[in-house]
C-alpha cells in the first residue's frame, strides 16, 4: 500500500514539473496567436518579445498561461493533450483505420516479434558455438560487440537499401535490425549463463563420464535460464527500437515509427508524443510478459527467484 | 578383508605449475588400498587430501610415478564408471528435485526407466530420507542435502566412493549421526571408501586404515591400521583403544608439522 503511495507521488510530481514545462516552451507560440487574434499582449510584437525570458513573459501575459496547454500544435503538448490522443487513436477509431495506433502498433510489433525471435535464436546458436569453440570465441564475440558500436540509425538505411536491392522489402528488413539489436544481449547473457557451473560441477559429470553433450543439456542449458530471460527482457525492448527505427528511413506509411515521422513532418507535436507513449507502452507489455514467462518457468524448474 | 588391492599409488608425484612457480602436491606417496577398506585422509589444508583423492578419480594426472586403480588407470576406471564422488558442497542441482539429482547420473549412464525409479527409492532409503524425493534441494537443509548428493553417489553401481570433507560444512551434532549413518551403510554395500577430514575423531571412528597427511611437500606421514572392532557405536569414542589410536594420529600430525 506504502509502496503505491510512492508511485503516485512520483508520478504526481512528474505530470507536474511536466505541466510546468509546458509554460516555457509554449508561451511565445500562444502569445503570437493571441496577439493575432487582437489580445494585448505586453510587450507587444514578436520581435520584442524574441529576445525575452519565457519566464518573464509568462509572469507578464498570466492570462495566457491555460493556452499553453491548450495548443494545438504546442512545441512541447501537455500531458492531458496526449493522453486525449492516445485514447482517440486506440479507443475511439476502428483498428482497420490509419488512423489508429492499435493498427501501427500491430505493424511495429509483429516486425519487433519476428526481429526478436531470429535475434533470439541466433544469439542462443553464438553463445553455443562460443562457450564450445575457443575459435568461434576468439573469433565471434570482438564482432559482435563492434556490431553494437556502430549507430544502428547510420546503419538501418543501408540495410533497407542492400535488401531492395535483391528484392526484399516489408517486414523483413525491419525485422533484421530488430534482431540486430537483440541478437547481441542475448549472446553475453546466454554465454555467461551457460559458463556459469562452477568447476565443482563440471567435475561432478566427469565422474560419471558424461559426454560434451549431456553437460550441455543437463548442466548448462538449465543453469543458463536465469541469465537467458534477464537478456531477453532487454533484447525485445532492443528489437522494438531496431522495428521503429526501421520504418524512419524508408517513409514507411504504416507502424509506430511512421507515426513519428509523419508527425514531425506536420508539426503534429501531439501525434509524436502519443506514438512515442504508445510504444513505451507496448514496451513495458512486453517487458512485463516476459517477466511473468520468466517467473512462471523458473518456478516450475524449482529455481522461484 | 584387505586382500584384494583396490587402489595402488607407487612413487606418486604431482607438481602443479602455479604463477608464483611450481607447487609439489603430492610427494612420493606410496598407498595400498584393499577391497571394502575405509580410509580416511587427514591432516593440515595445503597437504594434497583433495589432490590425492582428485588423482584416484582421474580428475588430476600424476605427473610422476603410477597409480592404479581396480587393476587399470584412472582413467579407465573412469570409463567403467567406477567412483561415486562427494564434494564438499552437496552440489544437488536448485532445479531438480531430490529424487531427479538422483537420477543425474543414472540417466547419464543409460539405466531404464523403472530401473531409476527402484535404485532412487533404495538410495534415499539408505541415508534415511524417504518421503523427500519430490522437494527441491533449497526445501532441506544442509546435512540432507549432503545426505542426498551421497545417495546420488551410491545411486549407480560404482564400488569405491570418494568423499572430500563431505561433512565440513556441518555442526557437529548432525555430523555424529551422519558419520554413524556412513558406517552403517558402509557395513551394508561393502564398498571401498576414500575420506578426506580435518577432524581427528572422525577419521578414527569411521576408519580401518587412516592415512596422515603433511604439507609441503604433501606427502604421506603414517598410516595406520585401526584395531577397533567393525562394529562401532558412537560411544566408542571413549574407549581406550579409540584414544590409543587418536593419539597416534595426533602425533603423527604433529611430526609433519614440525618438519618444517
Ligand atoms: N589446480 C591447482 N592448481 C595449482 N595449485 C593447486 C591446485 N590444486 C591444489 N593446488 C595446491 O596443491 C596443494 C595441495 O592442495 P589440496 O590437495 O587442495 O590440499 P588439501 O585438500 O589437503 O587442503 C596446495 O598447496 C594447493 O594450493
Ligand atoms: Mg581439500
Amino acid at each position: 500500500m506504502r509502496s503505491v503511495l510512492a508511485v503516485l507521488t512520483v508520478v504526481a510530481a512528474i505530470v507536474a514539473i511536466w505541466y510546468a514545462a509546458c509554460l516555457p516552451m509554449n508561451i511565445k507560440g500562444v502569445l503570437t496567436e493571441a496577439e493575432r487574434a487582437g489580445a494585448v499582449v505586453s510587450p507587444e510584437g514578436a520581435a520584442a518579445r524574441r529576445a525575452m525570458s519565457p519566464w518573464a513573459l509568462v509572469a507578464r501575459n498570466g492570462f495566457a498561461i491555460p493556452a499553453t496547454w491548450e495548443q494545438e500544435r504546442p512545441r512541447l503538448p501537455a500531458p492531458h493533450q496526449v493522453a486525449v490522443e492516445l485514447w482517440q487513436t486506440t479507443v475511439n477509431k476502428k483498428i482497420t483505420s490509419k488512423r489508429s495506433l492499435v493498427y501501427h502498433g500491430w505493424v511495429t510489433l509483429s516486425a519487433t516479434l519476428l526481429g526478436f525471435a531470429i535475434g533470439t535464436g541466433l544469439g542462443i546458436l553464438l553463445a553455443v558455438g562460443i562457450v564450445h569453440s575457443r575459435v568461434m570465441d576468439m573469433s565471434v564475440m570482438p564482432w559482435a560487440i563492434v556490431s553494437q558500436t556502430i549507430p544502428i540509425i547510420a546503419l538501418a538505411p543501408m540495410i533497407i537499401v542492400v535488401l531492395y536491392s535483391v528484392g526484399v522489402q516489408g517486414i523483413i528488413p525491419k525485422a533484421v535490425i530488430s534482431a540486430y539489436l537483440s541478437f547481441f544481449p542475448v549472446v553475453v547473457g546466454m554465454v555467461k549463463g551457460l559458463r556459469s557451473p562452477g568447476p565443482m560441477q563440471l567435475d561432478l559429470l566427469k565422474t560419471y563420464f558424461a559426454s560434451g553433450g549431456q553437460v550441455f543439456w543437463k548442466l548448462r542449458l538449465p543453469a543458463s535460464m536465469p541469465y537467458l530471460f534477464a537478456s531477453l527482457k532487454i533484447g525485445i525492448a532492443a528489437s522494438l527500437v531496431g522495428a521503429i527505427v526501421g520504418e524512419l528511413p524508408t517513409g514507411a506509411v504504416a507502424g509506430l515509427g511512421a507515426r513519428l515521422l509523419a508527425g514531425s513532418y506536420y508539426g503534429q507535436t501531439v501525434q509524436i508524443w502519443a506514438a512515442l507513449f504508445a510504444a513505451a507502452i507496448l514496451a513495458a507489455c512486453l517487458v512485463g510478459l516476459l517477466g511473468l514467462i520468466e517467473r512462471v518457468t523458473l518456478k516450475r524448474m524449482g529455481m522461484a527467484a | 578383508m584387505n586382500t584384494e588391492a583396490v587402489i595402488e599409488a607407487r612413487d606418486l608425484n604431482l607438481t602443479f605449475q602455479t604463477n608464483d612457480g611450481p607447487v609439489q602436491a603430492l610427494k612420493d606417496v606410496n598407498l595400498t588400498i584393499g577391497k571394502g577398506d575405509f580410509v580416511s585422509f587427514i591432516g593440515p589444508s595445503g597437504c594434497g587430501k583433495t589432490t590425492f583423492l582428485r588423482v584416484m578419480a582421474a580428475l588430476e594426472h600424476p605427473t610422476g610415478g603410477s597409480i592404479t586403480v581396480n587393476g587399470m588407470s584412472p582413467d579407465e576406471a573412469r570409463r567403467n564408471r567406477a567412483y561415486g564422488y562427494v564434494f564438499q558442497a552437496a552440489g544437488l542441482y536448485p532445479w531438480r528435485t531430490i529424487a531427479r539429482n538422483i537420477k543425474l547420473p543414472l540417466e547419464i549412464m543409460g539405466y531404464s526407466k523403472a530401473d531409476q525409479e527402484e535404485r532412487v527409492n533404495r538410495v534415499l532409503q539408505l541415508v534415511d530420507l524417504e518421503g523427500f524425493g519430490s522437494k527441491y534441494p533449497w526445501q532441506l537443509s544442509g546435512g540432507m542435502q549432503q545426505r542426498a548428493s551421497i545417495a546420488r553417489a551410491l545411486a549407480f553401481d560404482a564400488d569405491i566412493l570418494l568423499m572430500d570433507e563431505p561433512f565440513g560444512a556441518l555442526d557437529e551434532i548432525v555430523r555424529d549421526h551422519l558419520n554413524e549413518q556412513l558406517l552403517k551403510l558402509w557395513a551394508r554395500t561393502n564398498k571401498t571408501i576414500g575420506f578426506v577430514t580435518h577432524s581427528i575423531p572422525e577419521a578414527v571412528y569411521l576408519s580401518t586404515k587412516i592415512v596422515v597427511m603433511s604439507p609441503r611437500p604433501g606427502r604421506i606421514t603414517d598410516v595406520i591400521d585401526s584395531p577397533l572392532p567393525a562394529e562401532r557405536p558412537l560411544d566408542i569414542r571413549d574407549t581406550p583403544e579409540f584414544l590409543e589410536v587418536a593419539h597416534r594420529v595426533r602425533e603423527g600430525l604433529r611430526a609433519g608439522h614440525s618438519y618444517d
